[in-house]
């Protein structure tokens, strides 16, 4: 066991717990945000630099501070260790710079994103960026694709946390897409288009922390603040059965696994569960599916502030470059 | 005339072959090794020695091959990393190129220490002409017996393979070498575990630069404490630089560590002076990853000091009034250069070498270079110059591998010591457009004509 300290809370876990894992035995506030990391899938995390803490002691034998921010998804806690999370000025400075980052080349659509409501990204942006960007810079765009029959690809949206890329390692039997390029070049690709299809690729889709990966049967049905979720389950041969029903009226609009309050899915579920079986008497329904923190539709977030600011940031930004593109236009000698 | 080790026989004719490099006394550090002395004698020498890596962060070599994971039952590997693509940097192609059983040598008795039966040279992919040279050194050692099973009639065996990269810049990273190596998208991995004990395939696993590992048979022939006499403090031994830039004699160089950057410079044994009778303007003593200084911190320390070609000298007054060491890729730009100019083309490699993993190197890097760019062609704000800075502050220190850092440091180093030629760059946007601007008119500090 190790004793650990986050934020001036203490608490003991188990050896080999990371930094991240101790904040949510804790809970609350103190828990840093996670855009890359995924606790059922093996080697996510790491790279999208959203969860940096400080640690300002390392361990009872060695009290010294880690000289840099860690990634506190991967590193693991030591007896007598001192975090600092939402105490420390610096990681909070940090976190907004990771904000600015990730929506540098955004585009910001959510009133046409699928995503809406339930985007890891806009609840990272709304609990610790700024509202302004200072990017005046075009941004980078990709044509959208179909990856499958069932999935569209948004590259755009896409904030490269490799997700999808470790279910398909781990949940199937074969990946068949991967990333291409580099830099803000990268983007998500399969080798050949429409190639992806196998059992269990939809949960590509659940655990996409973002719009970039959407179920093509949902697209543009319904924002789900109107559905009504409720918790079913069926006998399925190939996977738990457990899922979420997106519903309207007596129509179910969209299937999905269930997600966690960090909106993580601890049991997947397979294709035909999602895509084959929407009518309600297919399912034994539980009853209304209670959804937690990491969503802004419980929190009313959404239509409170977040669809008219970011509409506004959206149409600001449109204006914006309409005028460069005016401006740069006018200048250009003919 | 300084002391000269790795390029002690480059004038020898023929030196490339087996034949008169084994004439010349090639190859005694593996009779040496392999017949006298135990794996753990020759990682002595090496501690012993001082050496730090050539590769670029000068971390002592012995140290690194202490913590090769020993214990392990798993197979242990060599990596020599050959991927060198700094800008600014070319001595490693060098040495390949012209001594290439220099490397073979070196990987030869540093395997030995670390107890590898296979290892690697990972090569720059664009260094396509190398490939067959090595291959052919490689062929030559192994048929007079000093590869493949029961070398010079031990019991100790080593493979060696050369592989290609595929010209991407961050595979040079150690991490991101191993991935490759592996088959896999050169990503570096997060670190801990470090190489050493979780590596290549999952085993221990050492990566050395291609000077750090072609210096090693001068430690073994003339033993560590000897060769730590040659240099300066802890910097010791000799160094390759390659010299570019707006200097007489462009090329690669063998300094022994401690000379005078003036004399470096200066001195017809080395760069010879500026071109065209010009006058310095700025260095980056280490490859484009380090922080660029103006000639008043290049030849003096800021305590006034004459500044020294070692460690420790050119990281002297830290980032604040220093620079580092690096890679040894020596860049010397005359009175006429542009500042913002040469700033925005590092920016721009740092963005098209980004591997993309984290956001802010990501997403920085680029954004870094936009508004370089727009500077550089006179469509910069004021608020730009800060915001560089911030964005710069931003990266550096938060991603998983330090090209983040090295994309963020000369951008901060270049505002640091250049703001006024930025403030210009936004003042005088109709001059600045055109690109030879500082050619024709150099850039002449106010600041430091009201001082003086
Ligand atoms: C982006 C990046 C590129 C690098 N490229 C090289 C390279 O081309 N050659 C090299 O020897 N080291 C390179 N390094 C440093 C290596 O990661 C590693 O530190 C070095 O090979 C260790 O060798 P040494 O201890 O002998 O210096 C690079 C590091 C980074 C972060
Ligand atoms: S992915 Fe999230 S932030 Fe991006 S457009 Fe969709 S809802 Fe908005
Ligand atoms: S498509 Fe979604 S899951 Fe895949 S890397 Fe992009 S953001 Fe992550
Ligand atoms: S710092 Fe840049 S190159 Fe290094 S892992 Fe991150 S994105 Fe890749
Ligand atoms: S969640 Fe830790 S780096 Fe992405």
């Amino acid at each position: 066991m190790a004793k650990v300290t986050i934020d001036g809370i203490e608490i003991e876990v188990a050896d080999g717990t990371t930094i991240l894992q101790a904040a949510r035995q804790i809970g609350g506030e103190i828990v840093p945000p996670a855009m890359c990391y995924y606790s059922t899938l093996k080697n996510s995390g790491g790279k999208c630099r959203a969860c940096l803490v400080k640690v300002a002691a390392g361990s009872a034998k060695d009290p010294r501070p880690m000289p840099k921010l860690v990634p506190s998804c991967i590193t693991t806690v030591q007896d007598g260790m001192v975090v600092e999370n939402i105490t420390n000025p610096t990681v909070l400075e940090t976190r907004k710079g990771v904000v600015e980052f990730l929506l540098l080349n955004h585009p910001l659509d959510c009133p046409i994103c699928d995503q809406a409501g339930e985007c890891d990204l806009q609840n990272f942006a709304y609990n610790h960026g700024v509202s302004k960007t200072r990017y005046e810079e075009e941004r980078r765009t990709f044509e959208q694709h179909d990856i499958g029959d069932k999935i569209k690809l948004h590259m755009n949206r896409c904030i490269l946390c490799y997700r999808c890329t470790y279910v398909a390692d781990q949940l199937t039997d074969n990946r068949v897409h991967g990333v291409l390029n580099r830099g803000d070049h990268a983007e998500i690709s399969t080798y050949i288009e429409k190639a992806i299809d196998n059992e269990f690729s939809g949960n590509m889709i659940d655990v996409c922390p973002v719009g970039a990966l959407t179920d093509k049967t949902f697209r543009f049905k319904q924002r789900v603040w109107f559905t009504k979720p409720l918790d079913a389950h069926r006998d399925c041969p190939k996977c738990s059965g457990k899922v979420v029903l997106w519903t309207k009226g007596n129509d179910v609009l969209r299937v999905t696994a269930r997600k966690d309050q960090y909106n993580e899915v601890k049991e997947f579920i397979c294709n035909e569960c999602r895509y084959d079986h929407k009518d309600m008497n297919d399912w034994v329904i539980e009853g209304p599916r209670h959804i937690e923190r990491g969503s802004v539709i419980s929190q009313n977030h959404y239509e409170k502030i977040d669809l008219v600011k970011l509409k506004a940031d959206v149409e600001r930004q449109l204006k914006f470059q309409e005028g460069k593109r005016l401006n740069e236009a006018n200048n250009t000698p003919a | 005339m300084g002391r000269k080790l790795l390029l002690k026989d480059i004038n020898v004719p023929g030196i490339k072959s087996f034949e008169v490099y084994r004439k010349m006394g090639g190859y005694a550090s593996v009779e040496k090794a392999l017949k006298t002395m135990t794996p753990d004698s020759v990682m002595e020498e090496v501690k012993k020695s001082g050496l730090r890596g050539r590769g670029g962060a000068g971390f002592p070599t012995g140290m690194k091959w202490s913590f090769l994971d020993r214990k392990s039952d798993k197979p242990r590997y060599l990596i020599c990393n050959a991927d060198e693509s700094e800008p600014g940097t070319f001595k490693d192609r060098f040495l390949m190129e012209y001594l290439p059983h220099a490397l073979i040598e070196g990987m030869i008795v540093s395997s030995f220490a670390l107890g590898a039966n296979t290892s690697y040279i990972y090569m720059r992919g664009e260094f396509r002409w190398i490939f067959p040279i090595l291959e052919k050194a490689i062929e030559e050692a192994r048929a007079a017996g000093f590869l493949g099973n029961n070398m010079l009639g031990t019991d100790y065996s080593l493979e060696l393979y050369v592989h290609s990269g595929g010209g991407a810049y961050i595979c040079g990273e150690e991490t991101a070498q191993i991935e490759s190596l592996e088959g896999k998208r050169g990503n570096p991995r997060n670190k801990p575990p470090f190489p050493a004990v979780v590596g290549l395939y999952g085993c221990p696993t050492v990566v050395n630069n291609v000077e750090s590992i072609a210096t090693v048979p001068h430690i073994l022939n003339m033993g560590g404490d000897e060769y730590a006499k040659i240099g300066i403090g802890k910097s010791t031994g000799t160094k390759l630089i390659s010299a570019s830039g707006h200097i007489n004699k462009p090329g690669v160089y063998e300094i022994e560590l401690g000379l005078p950057v003036e004399e470096f410079i200066y001195s017809d044994e080395y760069c010879g002076g500026i071109w065209k009778g010009r006058k310095m303007k700025a260095c980056v003593p280490g490859g484009s990853s380090v922080p660029i200084l103006p000639t008043e911190l290049m030849l003096k320390t800021a305590k006034g000091e004459p500044r020294l070609m070692s460690y420790e000298s050119l990281s002297d007054g830290g980032f604040a009034t220093g620079s580092m060491l690096g890679s040894g890729g020596f860049i010397v730009f005359d009175e006429t250069a542009c500042i913002v100019r040469n700033t925005w083309t590092y920016a721009r490699f740092y963005h098209h070498e980004s591997c993309g993993q984290c956001s802010p190197c990501r997403e920085g890097t680029g954004w870094m270079e936009k508004v370089l760019h727009r500077i550089e062609t006179g469509h910069g704000k004021m608020s730009d110059i800060d915001l560089l800075v911030d964005v710069a502050k931003k990266i550096e220190g938060n991603t998983i591998c330090p090209l983040g850092d090295a994309a963020a440091w000369p951008v901060a180093a270049a505002v640091r010591h250049f703001r006024e030629e930025f403030e210009y760059h936004v003042r005088y946007p109709e001059k600045v457009k055109d690109p030879k601007h500082f050619e024709k008119e150099p850039f002449v500090s106010e600041k430091k004509a009201v001082a003086a």
